[in-house]
Parts: structure tokens; C-alpha cells; sequence
């Protein structure tokens, strides 16, 4: 499997114009390339299309290009190439107008060390030119009560624990009412409760309607709580889609552990399986289609001493890995 | 985690003004205040005002203590102080003008961009989202509050001690001219502010440094760097044909402020030098800033 079909009308016409902005996506892009000053080549050819009111998973091993995508996205970074829509805007023209609608947090919290957590959200608001002054305090305590901060508002940045951080950071993004929220890692350094507590959170704003782009290596937590995901690998997307056609997209596999491995390989080849091959003690082979019982008995009508037999349904993980490769790695 | 925030699918929900243009003047000036509150409530910052409050305090001590200057040792003014503890000062923002003032101009405004880019906070202004030229513009407006801050710090305490520790009554110009006290104030605030807008040019430098890095430090170095390197170009007569291009130039005209009537030469043209530098290095930072990839 290579590619996955993305929800429905996401993908359809891939030559349209630039300009328009296709209808029911959050975030989408064209041909979104990035190559830096030095020639690493970050982001190629990046088609992008998170539909509206998804959670869509962001994955990808570390330096695969994730975090440049989102700097993108966001107009942090130029790209060298290709063009991009946030919520039906084209960019980065229509930054000021649509970044107000966008709540992020980027490669982690940054914050200044010597101002309190409420300090800093204010900074933040005050920077906001259409923020509403007479809500600043509501909201600013709204979002630290909202992310469990409300305790350690005046408590300096820097004594505040990495999970602290990681709290405020997601505080910031919810300053302000959002139809898109674009977290990198944001349950990176938190502890058990406070990672359930962020899905939590993200439940929410997903069942408020808000649309959430959520970048992780976690695949489990990925699985948990997004409906689409896309896979990236050295700058390249690799497969993307809702979660069940990730899934679907990589075949049952029927595991046959047994003395005769020869035998079995060729009862499964007969029946119609796929790929059947030996492997290890014993025979693999895609379903296709073949029912397993029917397999079952097929083997033990041939004579094979089956010891185990075994239906793999692949996890979003195998897809990941099989994309990505076992490697420990950063891809350059 | 409450119940009761706003659905995030209404976008003109309780957070969002009503009709946005009727608020952007209320709310414009907000980003400044809080660029001002973070300028001036750093510690470090404090710490540099309060060295320079600290050095026409130095000086008037000695002048009590020792015997008093003849003209020509010194700082300028120097001679002056004990007949007239205005003459302090002057003296001092003379004594500061070279390095502590450059000193403190050059941190301020290099920390201005690479600061927020060192701690990461700029992706997070810049997503608010704030414009680039926007902010800029903020950045600069707070620097140059902090060269006013500064010298008027050390013309209001050199004020003070000297009127603590010396006669204080009318003041005889350098043109030779006597003026009643009050009249010598205002013309002492107009040479500190004079001294303010000298910094004008060094201030939109630093500025520029600070978009090239993201290291604030060395943005700040470069700058002070730069100041010395305009000073001591200044002092060397072979290279005069480029003298009237440094910035630091027209720096010492204010003395002309103590003449009557005030040649207005020389004064306008720092404050002409000042303008130019302000605008080729503004339009630089621009230029560079706007474009720039924020990958910290």
C-alpha cells in the first residue's frame, strides 16, 4: 500500500487552481515543498488535506518533516515551492485574517522564563489586535482553568515543570474561541494523567466542533483519538487517509505455524492466498479474500500438523513501520 | 475542565469584538504597553538604568571629595560642576555618551527580535497572529523609550546630586551669556533628549542585528562593536572625508545647546544623521525580518 484515498471530496480534482479553496478542508496543500538554505530538501511535494471537523494525526519519525510542515502551514516558514489553504484561505495572504481562527503550539511551549503563566498569556493577548480587552481576564483565566494551570497562574515560567510548560502552551492556543487547532506533540512531557487529560481536552474541542491537527510519534495515542491520519517519512507523505482505510489498506495476513511449512505454502497457494511463503516455522500468507476457517480446514484436510494458526489484522503501527522502516535513524 | 467556554465553531463568540474596527483603536496600543512592561520590568534592564543613574553620582562624589578639576581634565564640564551643580549633568551624559549609554542601547534593541527568537516566543507572536512589520515597528518604538528612559535617568540624577552637593542659581553659558536657572533646565532637558535621539541611529542597528540572529548576544556585541568602531573612526583625522557619515558624528553637538544664540548647524545635522541612519536601518530590518523563516 502506498497511497490511501483521502476522505471523500478531500482529493478530488488534484489540478485545480490554487486560488479557490477547496470546500470541507481545514488544511490543505499543493505540491508544498521545502528545501533549505544548505540543500536539505525538509518537505517534497507535500498533498495535504485535513477535512473539517476531523482529528487528524499528523505522523512521522523524528526529522521526517512534520514540525516545517506546521512552521509552513502557519506562515513561519516560506516554502520553496507549492501552495497552501488554511480554513478555505489561500496563504500566506490571508494570514492575518485566518491565524486568528488557528490556536497552535509549535515544537513545544516557549514562554517568557521571568513572567508568570498569566503574564505571558496576557503578553499573548495584548498581541492579539482584535482580541476584545475587556474579555482579556476571563478568557486568560477561562484557558489556564481549562488546561488545569488555573493554581500556578502567577507563578514564574521557568519554576513551572515540563508538564506545566506543556499546559500553558496548550492554554495559549485556547485563548480565544478556534475552528483549528494545530498541536505539535503537545503530550510530550506530560505524565500519565496529564496525557488523558489532553485527549481528553481534544475530545472536547473535536465534539465543540473545532478541527484538530494533531502532530505525534505517539501511534497510540494517535489511534485513541484521531478519525484521519497521515503518515510522513524523509519529507514525503507516505499514506494518509480516515484510520479505517489506513487500516483496511494493509492486508489480513494468515500466520500458520507448523512442521511442514512446504505443504502448508502449497495448500494456501491452492486456495487462492496470496504471497504464500515459508517463513520462519511455519507459512504466511495474505487472506485474499479466502475465509480462515475455510483455510483452516483445508490444512488439516492436506495433513498439516498445524501447531497455530493465526489471523494478523495489521494495526496502524505495522502500517506505520512498513512505511517508515524498523531503522532508530533520523532520516536525513 | 469547564463546561461553560464558548463553542469553538462561533467565531464571533464572547472573545471576538462585536465589529472589529471599532476596537482596533482601543486595542492597537496594547501590544506596546506589554513590548514597554517587558522592557522595562526586566531585571537586567532595571540593572542598566540603575548603573547610569549611578554614575553622575560617582562623578559629583569625587568633585566633593577632591579638589576641584581645572578646565581640561576630564569630561567636558567637568571644571564647571562646583560652581554650578547643573554642570553635573552634563558632565555626566558627556561621560556616559561614549560606552555605558551605547552599551545600553546595544542590549536592548539587539535582544528586541533575536531575544524572542532565542526563547521561541517569536513563532508564537507571529501566529497570534501579529505582522511582521507590526512588530517590528513595536520592537523599535519600546527601544527607543529606553534611550529616553536612560538619559533622562542620568540628567535627572545628575540633577539631583548636584543640587544636593553644589551651589545651584543662574548659569553662564559657554558663549558667555548668563541664563536664570529654569531657563538652564529646559535647556538641559532638550541636550538629554538631544542625546536620546543620538541613539536613534544606533537603536534601528541593533535592531537590524537582532533580525540576523538568534543568538541575542551576539546581536548586541555587534552592535556595541559597531558604536566603538564609528567612535574611533571618528577620532582618526586621516579618514575625516567619512566623518560626517558616522553616526556618532554629531553626538557631542549638543554643547551647542549651551550658546546664545544656539548655531543650529551642526545640531541638525545629527539630528538629519540620526533620521537617515533610522531609515536605511528600519527599511534593512524590514526587509530582512519579513522574509525571514522563524525555525526556533
Amino acid at each position: 500500500m502506498t497511497q490511501t484515498a483521502a476522505a471523500g471530496a478531500a482529493t478530488e480534482a488534484p489540478g485545480a487552481s490554487g486560488a479557490g479553496g477547496r470546500v470541507g478542508l481545514a488544511l490543505a496543500s499543493r505540491g508544498l515543498t521545502k528545501r533549505f538554505r544548505g540543500g536539505q530538501l525538509a518537505v517534497a511535494d507535500l498533498d495535504l488535506a485535513v477535512p473539517s471537523g476531523s482529528v487528524y494525526g499528523f505522523l512521522g519519525p523524528n526529522g521526517s518533516g512534520k514540525t516545517t510542515t506546521i512552521r509552513m502551514l502557519l506562515g513561519l516558514i516560506v516554502p520553496t515551492r507549492g501552495s497552501w489553504e488554511v480554513l478555505g484561505a489561500p496563504m500566506p495572504a490571508g494570514a492575518s485574517r485566518v491565524l486568528r481562527r488557528v490556536g497552535a503550539l509549535i515544537e513545544g511551549p516557549a514562554f517568557h522564563p521571568y513572567l508568570g503563566g498569566w503574564a505571558n498569556l496576557a503578553r499573548l493577548d495584548a498581541a492579539d489586535s482584535l482580541a476584545d480587552p475587556r474579555t482579556s481576564r476571563a478568557r486568560i483565566g477561562q484557558a489556564l482553568e481549562r488546561v488545569g494551570l488555573g493554581a500556578a497562574a502567577g507563578k514564574r515560567y521557568r519554576n513551572y515543570s515540563m508538564g506545566m510548560r506543556q499546559r500553558l502552551g496548550l492554554a495559549a492556543a485556547l485563548l480565544q474561541p478556534r475552528e483549528l487547532l494545530v498541536l505539535d506533540e503537545p503530550t510530550n512531557g506530560l505524565d500519565p494523567q496529564g496525557t488523558r487529560e489532553v485527549r481528553a481536552l481534544i475530545r472536547e474541542l473535536a465534539g465543540e466542533g473545532a478541527t484538530v491537527f494533531l502532530s505525534s510519534h505517539l501511534l497510540s495515542e494517535v489511534e485513541q483519538v484521531c478519525t484521519h491520519a497521515g503518515i510522513m517519512s524523509a519529507g514525503r507523505m507516505v499514506a494518509h487517509g480516515s484510520l479505517a482505510e489506513l487500516g483496511a489498506g494493509a492486508e489480513p495476513r494468515l500466520r500458520v505455524d507448523t512442521t511442514e511449512p512446504d505443504l502448508a505454502v502449497r495448500v494456501l497457494a491452492e486456495l487462492g492466498c496470496r504471497d504464500a511463503e515459508r517463513r520462519d516455522e511455519g507459512a504466511e500468507a495474505v487472506l485474499d479474500g479466502v475465509a480462515p476457517e475455510r483455510a483452516c480446514a483445508a490444512l488439516v484436510r492436506a495433513g498439516v500438523p498445524v501447531r497455530g494458526l493465526v489471523v494478523q489484522r495489521p494495526s496502524l503501527e505495522d502500517t506505520y513501520v512498513s512505511l517508515t522502516g524498523e531503522g532508530f535513524d533520523v532520516n536525513e | 475542565m469547564s463546561t461553560s467556554s464558548p463553542p469553538l465553531d462561533a467565531v464571533p463568540a464572547q472573545g471576538r469584538a462585536p465589529a472589529p474596527g471599532s476596537l482596533t483603536r482601543p486595542t492597537a496600543g496594547r501590544l506596546l504597553r506589554s513590548e514597554l512592561a517587558l522592557v522595562f520590568r526586566r531585571r537586567r534592564n532595571l540593572v542598566l538604568l540603575a548603573v547610569l543613574a549611578l554614575i553622575p553620582v560617582l562623578i559629583g562624589t569625587a568633585v566633593r571629595l577632591s579638589s576641584s578639576p581645572s578646565a581640561g581634565e576630564g569630561p567636558q564640564f567637568i571644571d564647571r560642576i562646583t560652581g554650578n551643580g547643573l554642570f553635573l549633568s552634563l558632565t555626566a551624559l558627556v561621560a556616559v555618551l561614549p560606552l555605558f549609554l551605547p552599551l545600553g542601547v546595544s542590549v536592548v534593541s539587539g535582544d528586541a527580535v533575536a531575544g524572542e527568537a532565542n526563547l521561541g516566543t517569536l513563532r508564537s507572536l507571529l501566529v497570534v497572529p501579529v505582522r511582521r512589520g507590526r512588530l517590528l515597528a513595536v520592537k523599535y518604538t519600546a527601544v527607543l523609550a529606553f534611550c529616553l528612559a536612560a538619559v533622562l535617568v542620568v540628567a535627572l540624577a545628575g540633577a539631583i546630586t548636584g543640587f544636593a552637593l553644589f551651589p545651584v542659581g543662574r548659569v553662564t553659558l559657554l558663549s558667555g551669556t548668563t541664563i536664570p536657572l529654569a531657563e538652564a533646565l529646559v535647556r538641559t532637558l532638550l541636550i538629554a533628549l538631544y542625546v536620546g535621539v543620538s541613539m536613534a541611529g544606533l537603536a534601528a542597528v541593533g535592531l537590524f542585528a537582532s533580525t540576523l540572529t538568534e543568538v541575542p548576544v551576539g546581536a548586541m556585541a555587534a552592535t556595541l562593536t559597531l558604536s566603538i568602531v564609528s567612535q574611533v573612526l571618528d577620532a582618526i583625522p586621516q579618514v575625516s572625508a567619512i566623518h560626517p557619515y558616522l553616526f556618532s558624528h554629531h553626538w557631542m553637538a549638543f554643547g551647542d545647546l549651551l550658546r546664545q544664540p544656539v548655531p543650529t548647524h551642526d545640531l541638525l545635522l545629527g539630528v538629519a544623521t540620526q533620521v537617515i541612519y533610522v531609515v536605511v536601518f528600519l527599511t534593512l530590518a524590514w526587509a530582512r525580518f519579513d522574509t525571514k523563516d522563524v525555525s526556533s
